[in-house]
């Protein structure tokens, strides 16, 4: 039964057709499979970097998938977001060692430069900023992960020259 | 058969029987929020209907558990009593404590529940419930999440009886609720407004957009000349209100409780299904006879036209451009009407009284204003009505039967019968063959066109036409499995009649509650019943009163007034 009909409106488009190509292709390679909605949305996720209205229009049109049912997955599992992520992903550890050992100054901290709560991302959608529970190296709290990077023993005083080594490679990225 | 025993008593029921369903046939009431068996929804969610089996580890949720031979259920033991109390316990501890005032006061399952469980107070901490935003965007629902019981009801409601696949609940926890796709209002959203969510709530989170003070306030406006419109189904539907049996026929006693209330005049909408049987039999044989657009099918359900608007735009031009007969009345209340009794068409004010909640957004629709004014003013659900009724203290069953007014109260068999799945294809069948023949059909009763059965069928033999055929869906499931053989061209049929709501109008989203197949049989055979038994003329074209509209003002059949006044267009809409 085809419970999707197509949308009239053509939205405004912020991801490149690169994506769209890549997004669109691991649609077309589940497209017939039973089951796969999540490990769609998990591997779309991992282009677009979240997943927003266009996205699970996109993906609900291309697998015959109700968007109702596309938006219950979408919000039910933590791992899928509807907010945009930052290009750098910083995420605090307040696991019980963190919690102990300043992770929560460390939190502070980076709200306020950043003037963002955990969940947001920032306005130049540079930095994003979670809160995790333990990332399992509990000898090195408090610690806070950027992107594959694992901070340790993060000092509040020293955030600025951490935050600024990744304000430095956008600039030479762009340079 | 599998035999077991539920509280000492000795029960055979067929394999497969659930311990809830397998109690019932034994006169044991397991209560339960979500479980709905007709609807085939047991997601075992609401965890009331807990029961104790012999040697099982923990309380089973009878809802979904199986029979087994031998099998030994407790269904009304301490642990059992005990156990169904606190989960009512831990709902009331996150729900608004507002019942007194609350719409569903008297309908509510979540309070019968809790009487019946036991429940006087409440000693699980609950410092406060979540507060979600309640949707009043549109015309015909409100929805307040807040009181929400995730029994998912709703949503098998949307995605598997009507097909609409609208409804998903969201995010888990505290903040878990039931939302339109994207949390998109519902006005923003792809609903029909059928109201089959707020019929199977057992909760208060999906009702009717209450309209009763717009008419409170007309009838005690001194300069607003106030007429209504019954749809045909409210007469086997309102004594429910007052607890008369389910398919008890009341038009009487609703005539005179809607005079009492204070209406200048009590019409009735059969009269103007009669005028829809004439301009759309018209239509029909006009399409046969110049080739158009074929299969037609009906425009009455204002859910059905959003849902087709929504989800098969291509195929709109197979759709009647009859408004519905609803809206018909109000175009004429305010043009006809109006000119015969000398009345200023701007102080006219039309009620209409409907089964239904997507009537509410269908009089709203920008385009329903050809007299140049709003062809209806203000929508009642049933239930709206029958809170009017109690409101003012009247005893509906106490009351003397009364009559309708003219020149639009009077109504042939064809026309009652349209709140029945099948009834319009039956009334305009008759008239049809009438017209085609010049004689009457040898039965009146096309039965095969009867029932509850999702899709129905028939062919008949019409005169120079040779054999048309017809196709007959009700329940917006049904609509698609219907549309999709009608967009791979599989549907050879000339006329299709569509009804968004299971069972037509009779089971609409604005009928008493609680709702069933049966009450909803119940109804259709009442208004058969008006027809076989109580009207003399059967047929739409033999009313008097549509010969007078068509003589006097009309002239004729899909006329220039007609036109202006009885047909409309529709809007394709995206997802």
């Amino acid at each position: 039964m085809e419970a999707v009909a197509v949308s009239l409106r053509e939205p405004v488009d912020e991801f490149s057709p690169e994506q769209w190509g890549k997004i669109d292709a691991i649609i077309a390679e589940h497209r017939t499979k039973p089951g796969a909605l999540i490990p769609v949305l998990e591997q779309v996720q991992g282009i677009s970097g979240y997943l927003p209205e266009v996205i699970q229009r996109r993906v609900s049109r291309g697998l015959g998938i109700p968007l109702a049912q596309v938006y219950g997955v979408v919000t039910f599992y933590s791992f899928f977001t509807m907010k945009p992520k930052g290009r750098h992903q910083i995420r605090v550890c307040l696991g019980t060692a963190c919690h102990v050992r300043g992770g929560h100054q460390v939190e502070r901290r980076l709200e306020e430069e950043l003037g963002i709560q955990p969940g947001e991302v920032d306005k130049d959608r540079l930095f994003s900023l979670d809160i995790v529970r333990c990332v399992g190296c509990c000898g090195l709290a408090p610690v806070m992960v950027v992107d594959e990077d694992t901070h340790q023993q993060v000092k509040t005083a020293k955030l600025d020259q951490i935050l600024a080594k990744y304000r430095d490679q956008e600039e030479v990225h762009h340079g | 058969m599998v035999a077991l025993t539920i509280d000492n008593l000795a029960v055979e029921v067929p394999e497969g029987t659930t311990i809830l369903e397998a109690a019932r046939s034994v006169g044991i009431h397991i209560p339960s929020l979500c479980t709905l068996p007709e609807m085939h929804h047991s997601p075992g969610a609401c965890r009331v209907c807990v029961v104790e089996v012999e040697r099982a580890r923990s309380l089973v949720a009878s809802c979904v558990y199986p029979v087994a031979k031998g099998m030994k259920v407790k269904t009304n033991s301490r642990r059992v009593r005990e156990a169904r109390a606190r989960v009512i316990e831990f709902m009331l501890s996150d729900h608004p404590r507002d019942c007194n005032i609350c719409q569903k006061h008297g309908n509510c399952e979540l309070q019968q529940v809790a009487e019946q469980v036991g429940v006087r107070e409440i000693t699980v901490p609950c410092t406060d419930f979540t507060v979600h935003d309640i949707d009043d965007s549109s015309e015909a629902l409100v929805r307040d999440a807040s009181k929400c019981i995730n029994c998912l009801r709703c949503v098998t409601a949307c995605a598997e009886v009507q097909g609409v696949f609208l409804l998903t609940p969201e995010g888990r926890g505290f903040n878990s609720r039931v939302v339109p796709a994207l949390a998109k209002n519902l006005v923003d959203s792809a609903c029909t407004f059928c109201g089959q969510c707020a019929v199977v709530c057992p909760t208060g989170a999906i009702v009717e957009k209450d309209h009763t003070d717009l008419v409170w306030a007309a009838l005690e406006d001194s300069t607003k000349h106030v007429v209504v419109q019954e749809a045909p189904a409210i007469r086997a539907q309102l004594g429910e209100e007052f607890g008369l049996p389910p398919g008890t026929l009341v038009t009487g006693k609703m005539i005179t409780a809607l005079r009492r209330l204070g209406f200048d005049r009590v019409f009735d909408t059969n009269f103007t299904a009669d005028l829809t049987i004439i301009e759309e039999g018209n239509e029909l044989l006009h399409r046969v006879k110049t080739g158009g657009k074929l299969p037609m099918i009906t425009s009455c359900s204002p859910g059905w036209i959003k849902f087709i608007e929504h989800f098969y735009p291509d195929l709109l031009p197979h759709v009647s451009t009859c408004k519905s007969p609803q809206q018909m009345f109000g175009a004429l209340a305010k043009t006809y009407y109006a000119e015969k009794e000398g009345i200023d068409p701007a102080s006219i004010f039309v009620v209409s009284i409907m089964p239904c909640t997507a009537k509410k957004y269908e009089a709203a629709r920008p385009e329903m204003n050809s007299s140049g004014y709003r062809d209806v003013d203000v929508v009642l659900t049933t239930r709206e009505l029958g809170r009017m009724i109690r409101q003012a203290g009247i005893d509906l069953a106490a009351l003397p039967e009364g009559d309708y007014d003219a020149p639009m109260g009077q109504y042939s068999g064809a026309a009652t019968i349209f709140g029945a799945t099948g009834g319009v294809m039956e009334a305009a069948l008759r008239t049809v063959y009438a017209v085609v023949t010049g004689k009457n059909l040898p039965s009146l009763d096309i039965t095969a066109v009867r029932g509850l059965d999702g899709i129905k069928e028939a062919a008949l033999e019409i005169g120079d036409l040779g054999e048309v055929k017809a196709a007959v869906a009700h329940g917006l499931g049904n609509a698609r499995k219907v549309m999709d053989m009608v967009a791979s061209g599989q549907a050879d049929y000339h006329f299709i009649e569509i009804m968004a709501c299971p069972g037509g109008c009779v089971g609409g989203g604005g009928q008493p509650l609680p709702a069933s197949d049966e009450k909803r049989r119940l109804r259709a055979g009442a208004l058969y019943q008006d027809d076989s038994d109580v009207q003399s003329l059967r047929q739409s074209h033999e009313n008097p009163s549509i010969q007078a509209l068509y003589d006097d003002f009309l002239k004729e059949p899909l006329g220039e007034k007609s036109h202006h006044l009885l047909h409309t267009h529709y809007t394709a809409r995206e997802v």
